[in-house]
């Protein structure tokens, strides 16, 4: 198994925890991962993508060449736009609906949603809301994220859940469950969107 | 044994803890700075107190690490790529007197400028200096190169130079470590004039220097870091440095059909390079930054059977990427979908609420009475007010030359000159340039931005914090020229007006808005909340 997913979002908007989860998911099973991020000056409310691998074999590129992401997980729908040129053909795109608007161009975002539904593979899904309703609070929303993103990543969906139990366990057991409750309603929600499409 | 989930850096500073160094010294610098944090945060480091505050810069923190060899324990220094620059007196000084104790220079670089102004290859420094250079090509070898290079750095005598490249830095990858070491004992080197450069003392350590070079390849030909993997197909002979040996196997999907050199270690393993050369018809060098070893294998005028990026085979600048050795090998490429064009730029900005924000309305609304071009600006998130909305900077160049150019820009006869520098970079290498003002009487107007922590590398303790205005009272600055204030917007007018008196007086004057960090404020808060 291999799965090759570039993670995007805006600086600050916290993508690298549930690159953090994934990480720890495939560690804990003995799965081979890289993930390479960004840090620096371009973490001052500019772009920001992280790469992340994981496979059953050796992995050397810590950087996944162009047309050969299996998925593109964003938090925020022009980011989520950005990465096309690395997804490969039948790769999905996985977005957070809500923009995050803190350029003066930023595009009408009603021509955004129409591009990304235009995509023969996504899921558009209002990641704050679920995590509100399900969750009962937003901040679980990278993990609905996460959940969203899960039917298209080759591992086994309990090894996320492990990912998150292992990162989460020091700050209680309510953030654990929380974090679960918006993993598994992402997951519910991708499954329910693409049998619609 | 365990394996943990590491960043490059991390598996340094990991790698740093378990070979028993005691003290690293750095400034921040990304990609280098969370080697620091890293031990400074590890219950281990801290239980053995290991020394692990900032330095003032990177040539104090280079200065203190050799101290520390010369006292026979081990030492890190970390930085980014420019802080060579800085540090680089004591780096080629430290090349003569040789280490005692375990020395290890990490220097991070950043091709492709993700974060910085240049991309230096701190290669050349390694080569410069002629001491061995560690280049590792993943965490796990970064760690256990970390190990062999404080036990080299002893065997040999000599600094060692560790050279990483943004992705590795901040790529994280599972990291197998073992049982650390003890730190050394307190012994002084056998020679008590080893360390004396006068001249005559430094001749003969120049010479010890020269004759340990072949001490230096042999090493690398023993190196567990360099290897020859022979393959069928002789018609290309790959030198693969660093991480290009990664961006090389995955385009293999790790079976190679050429001969390969792989190198993380330097002087180049010389019996390995005279084999592909000898065994293959044309040699390709895959190397991130500069043209290092390409440009040693060309020679002049220029060997056209060497092929990297000096031949167009890969592109001149910019990191390397799995796409880019691929087309180097004539392997196919995919493209993707295109950006689709409504994707707009979103360039890195100041926070909401930043105090530089308020900073630079002010300087913007008094310079426009002047005329544009007169500010020059210093390295930090202030360098952001280069972009739109504010444009209202001139020049960044390196740490601490907004004072200086502003002072030559002065002295030249542009009216008026003012400086926008940060707290911490004032302190790392500002403080200098303002006495060569001082000294002068030159009128130049001095912004010191001070948000109380090093910023745009996470919000580290600043060494500036509370000394500011006794530095400058100290350099000379007079009294009543070194103007304190809040700078938030409903004050907009008072600095408005402090900056135009400055502006006016012909001496040196320093306005001091001062207006703690929000992203540091906030982090403090959550802090103090647990």
């Amino acid at each position: 198994m291999k799965t090759d997913m570039i993670l995007a979002g805006v600086g600050g908007q916290g993508i690298l925890s549930i690159a953090a989860a994934l990480g720890s998911a495939a560690l804990t099973n003995n799965l081979y991962m890289k993930q390479a991020e960004t840090h620096g000056m371009s973490q001052r409310g500019g772009d920001v993508q992280s790469y992340m691998r994981i496979s059953d074999k050796p992995i050397f590129s810590d950087l996944i060449a162009k047309g050969t992401a299996d998925i593109i997980l964003s938090v925020e729908p022009m980011e989520a736009l950005r990465y096309l040129p690395f997804l490969r053909e039948g790769g999905y795109v996985v977005t957070n609906s809500t923009p995050f608007i803190n350029i003066p161009n930023y595009p009408d975002t009603e021509v955004v949603m129409k591009t990304l539904q235009a995509l023969p593979h996504h899921v558009i899904i209002d990641a704050d809301t679920i995590a509100k309703d399900k969750a009962g609070n937003v901040r679980a929303s990278n993990f609905v994220m996460l959940g969203a993103a899960s039917p298209f990543i080759e591992i086994p969906f309990e090894y996320l859940e492990d990912g998150i139990r292992a990162i989460f366990s020091r700050k209680g057991e309510d953030i654990v469950e929380m974090n679960l409750k918006g993993l598994r309603a992402g997951r519910e929600y991708a499954l329910e969107f693409t049998q619609k499409a | 044994m365990q394996k943990q989930l590491l960043l490059g850096v991390e598996a340094i500073a990991q790698g740093a803890i378990d070979s028993g160094i005691s003290g690293v010294y750095a400034y921040p610098g990304t990609p280098s700075t969370e080697i620091t944090e890293y031990i400074q945060n590890s219950k281990e480091a801290i239980a053995r107190n290991v020394h692990r505050a900032w330095a003032a810069n990177e040539k104090t923190a280079m200065e203190s690490a050799l101290g520390m060899s010369y006292a026979g324990k081990r030492a890190l220094v970390c930085m980014k790529h420019v802080g060579m620059n800085v540090a680089a007196d004591c780096f080629m000084n430290a090349a003569i007197t040789g280490a005692n104790g375990g020395m290890v220079v990490t220097a991070a670089d950043d091709p492709s400028m993700h974060s910085s102004q240049n991309e230096q290859d701190s290669r050349v420094y390694g080569k410069f200096a002629m001491i061995p250079v560690l280049e590792p090509s993943n965490q796990q070898e970064a760690y256990e190169a970390t190990r062999y290079a404080f036990a080299l750095s002893e065997t040999v005598g000599s600094p060692v130079l560790m050279r990483i490249t943004t992705r590795l830095a901040h790529s994280r990858s599972g990291v197998e470590t073992f049982e650390g070491i003890p730190e050394n004992h307190l012994h002084l080197p056998e020679d008590k004039r080893q360390f004396v450069l006068l001249p005559a003392i430094a001749k003969r350590r120049y010479k010890i220097l020269l004759e340990k070079q072949p001490d230096f390849v042999r090493a690398s030909e023993q190196s567990p870091f360099n290897r020859y993997i022979d393959g069928d197909d002789k018609s290309l002979g790959i030198i693969a440095c660093g991480i290009g040996y990664n961006y090389l196997m995955e385009v293999f999907g790790g079976n190679c059909k050429y001969p390969v050199v792989k190198v993380s270690q330097y002087p180049l393993p010389r019996k390995m390079i005279k084999r592909l050369q000898r065994e293959c018809k044309q040699i390709l060098v895959l190397e991130e930054g500069y043209p290092v070893v390409e440009e040693m294998l060309k020679g002049y005028p220029g060997d056209t059977n060497i092929l990297g990026r000096l031949d167009g085979s890969l592109p001149r600048d910019g990191e390397l990427n799995p796409d880019l050795v691929a087309k180097a090998l004539c392997f196919p490429t995919t493209e993707g979908a295109p950006v689709p064009e409504i994707v707009m730029p979103r360039p890195p900005a100041l926070c909401n609420g930043c105090s530089h924000r308020d900073v630079y309305k002010a300087l913007n609304e008094v310079i426009a009475s002047y005329g544009e071009g007169r500010v020059f600006a210093d390295i930090g998130c202030y360098t952001l007010g280069a972009l739109p909305p504010f444009q209202a900077i001139n020049s960044t160049v390196d740490m601490g030359a907004s004072i200086t150019m502003a002072k030559g820009a002065c002295d030249a006869g542009l009216f008026p000159a003012v400086a926008v520098i940060g707290d911490s970079t004032f302190t790392h290498s500002g403080m200098t340039g303002l006495l060569d003002a001082v000294n002068e009487k030159t009128p130049i107007t001095v912004i010191i931005s001070d948000n109380e922590s090093i910023s745009m590398t996470g919000g580290q303790e600043s060494s500036a914090l509370g000394k500011i205005e006794s530095i400058c009272r100290g350099i000379g600055v007079e009294p009543e020229h070194i103007r304190v204030m809040m700078p938030v917007p409903k004050n907009h007018e008072e600095l408005c007006r402090i900056i135009r008196e400055e502006v006016e007086y012909k001496g040196v004057s320093v306005i001091i808005p001062r207006r703690i960090c929000i992203q540091k404020a906030a982090r403090d808060a959550k802090k103090n909340k647990k």
